[in-house]
């Protein structure tokens, strides 16, 4: 796909423009989308776009087209085209099995880890595909931070946890600092600070997702992919990480997945709603996107009637 | 009336139940008798070889060189040397290999491929291989053949290496998987290189797994006395191996030779000898234990 095609907003201001990545032909850097390192808690890129040009449109950060995924022979999604815009926080909803995750993972390569996954059509993020031939997964994954369904904390001390992602991109500056400031952005400073040498198993499981939160962010990445990840909390520990979302999306896009629709509608400016589609000759089940709208529009006005009866609760 | 009823069929319940009370009776006597079997006859063997080996246990046996002109000054140093010696080679070449093969076999082998499956199913299968079977492989190949060593200590190093390889390799796998499948992911997610992610979570997570089952092998290896018989390990010398191009004696090979002796002196010092061998052999699965309480990772 050329990059002309990258994002339908002209006046895109990333810092290189995506048609000179294609052009220069080699590995392609992502660096160039790194906020400064060293930027204070306010990322420079609130900035690009001043507040008094906020009814402009939003611009987009990923761009997915006609996106499916093969698991060998079966096919789990098809023809997904949704894209996210920056700094807003994106639901996917929909019952179990209908390919959310699925699709969640193809945003930061995920996918690639699942042996016989096979992703097709075109993701496109700041204007590059990511599943162009040039493109280092390893690099997607430095930018695109993801909070996963169980707290997977490392069996380490919480500052370790946290220090793990800017010690592995070879981020500079002083690691204290980086660690606190990601604390910080987790909500999770003034709990931990006199403890950080303890071991990270030693939380409790709210805290233990919000420092999978904070090691997420301490690499500044400009998207935070969540996948249900509240779904093993309780409803104060739910309601403490919904908050954080909301901070967070004054810097960062969220997408995430989730199986509480009230949570959905709480949390998220768009919602897409996702179902399963049943062959007819086979057995074989497929996600698609039925709806993708406003978060608003979807839960009092949806225009499907699959969407209306899965989010008035008479299915999923 | 209805108490009366129950009390009826606890009662019932209990003539019936006292049939399987009596098998289970005959069972607990025969599960109790095997265990009083084994332990009384492990029990006979070490006492035996207290009563007989330890008067001459001292200071002595453990300076001294085994002598048969003056079997009074007897002792076992060149022995425990070569079995120390024996140990730290096999550690040398066992722990590298078989950590990276588990890693590969784990980590990075395509499952689909059949040379990645049968490599699988070789290392099962060497790992029940008699040890004798490796003495002659390591003497038709490491002593004599391709390698053409010699009878000499680097030779018995590599032959009790490839003897508890598979077992190393087994081991090793065994504490791999156990790491969570989700911090594999979190390590990758957070922009981690697949080798990042190895040598920095799988590694130390798998770490007491790996060290306590590497001790209990170099256990079982140094307590080995067919292949060292048959690649030639010295019998009696007295003197040291100065290298690894030296010749060699353990304390399983001295064991064995002391007690072929007619002198009834020797038959004792394989005796103490015994009893240094069990106490080295007590003494490393004591520290796998510990290793095991102190760094055991609990997912």
């Amino acid at each position: 796909m050329s990059a002309s095609t990258a994002g339908p907003n002209p006046d895109n201001q990333i810092p290189k423009a995506p048609a000179e990545v294609g052009v220069s032909g080699s590995v392609t850097d992502l660096t160039p989308y790194l906020p400064p390192v060293d930027s204070e808690y306010d990322l420079e890129m609130t900035d690009l776009k001043g507040p008094e040009e906020a009814p402009a449109p939003v611009e987009v950060i990923f761009d997915c087209s006609d996106v499916e995924v093969h698991y060998g022979e079966h096919r789990a999604i098809r023809d997904v085209s949704l894209s996210f815009g920056l700094r807003e926080v994106t639901a996917l909803i929909g019952p179990s099995g209908c390919g959310k995750s699925t699709f969640l993972r193809c945003l930061n390569r995920m996918n690639d880890l699942i042996p016989g996954a096979k992703v097709g059509g075109h993701v496109i993020y700041h204007g590059q595909d990511l599943y162009a031939d040039e493109i280092d997964p390893v690099q997607v994954r430095k930018r695109i931070g993801m909070v996963f369904q169980k707290p997977n904390p490392f069996p380490k001390s919480i500052y370790d946890n946290v220090a793990f992602g800017p010690r592995v991109v070879g981020m500079e500056g002083d690691m204290d600092e980086i660690v606190e400031r990601a604390l910080v952005r987790g909500a999770l400073w003034d709990e931990v600070k006199d403890r950080l040498t303890e071991n990270a198993f030693g939380m409790s499981g709210g805290q233990q997702q919000r420092l999978c939160i904070a090691r997420a962010l301490a690499t500044d990445p400009d998207v935070l992919l969540m996948d249900e990840p509240c779904s093993a909390l309780d409803p104060i520990s739910t309601g403490r990480i919904e908050d954080l979302m909301a901070e967070l999306k004054e810097r960062i896009s969220i997408v995430i997945v989730t199986h509480n629709m009230q949570q959905a509608a709480r949390v998220s400016d768009k919602t897409a709603f996702f179902t399963v589609e049943m062959a007819e000759d086979e057995k074989r089940r497929t996600g698609v996107v039925v709806e993708y709208d406003a978060t608003d529009t979807i839960f009092t006005n949806p225009s499907d009637k699959r969407t209306e009866d899965y989010v008035t609760g008479k299915f999923g | 009336m209805t108490g009366q009823r129950i009390a009826d069929s606890a009662l019932r319940g209990m003539r019936r139940g006292e049939r399987t009370n009596r098998r289970a009776l005959i069972f607990d006597i025969l599960m109790y008798g095997a265990i009083a079997l084994a332990l009384v006859s492990l029990l006979a063997l070490i006492i035996q070889t207290v009563v007989k080996g330890a008067p001459d246990l001292s200071l002595q046996f453990f300076l001294n060189f085994p002598s048969r002109i003056n079997p009074a000054n007897s002792g076992a140093q060149s022995a425990i040397v070569g079995t120390l010696y024996l140990m730290l080679l096999t550690a040398v070449f066992v722990i590298p290999v078989g950590i990276a093969t588990a890693l590969y076999l784990e980590e990075y082998a395509d499952k689909t491929r059949w040379w990645n499956r049968m490599i699988e199913v070789n290392i099962q299968n060497l790992a029940a291989v008699p040890s004798v079977v490796y003495g002659i492989l390591g003497l038709a190949f490491i002593v004599r053949g391709p390698l053409g060593l010699g009878p000499v200590l680097l030779a018995g190093g590599l032959t009790l290496g490839l003897l508890v390889l598979p077992v190393v390799i087994i081991v090793a796998r065994e504490s791999i998987r156990a790491v969570p499948p989700s911090i594999r992911e979190g390590a990758l997610a957070l922009g981690a290189t697949k080798w990042q992610m190895v040598s920095r979570q799988v590694l130390p997570g798998a770490r007491a797994g790996m060290v306590t089952g590497i001790i209990l092998s170099l256990s079982r290896a140094i307590g080995e006395t067919a292949p060292l018989l048959v690649i030639g390990a010295a019998s009696s010398p007295r003197f040291n191996p100065s290298g690894l191009g030296d010749a060699f004696t353990a304390l399983p090979i001295q064991i064995f030779s002391w007690t072929q002796d007619p002198n009834p002196v020797f038959v004792n010092q394989a005796a103490t000898a015994s009893i240094v061998l069990l106490g080295i052999l007590l003494a490393m699965n004591g520290v796998a234990i510990v290793m095991r309480n102190r760094y055991e990772q609990r997912w």
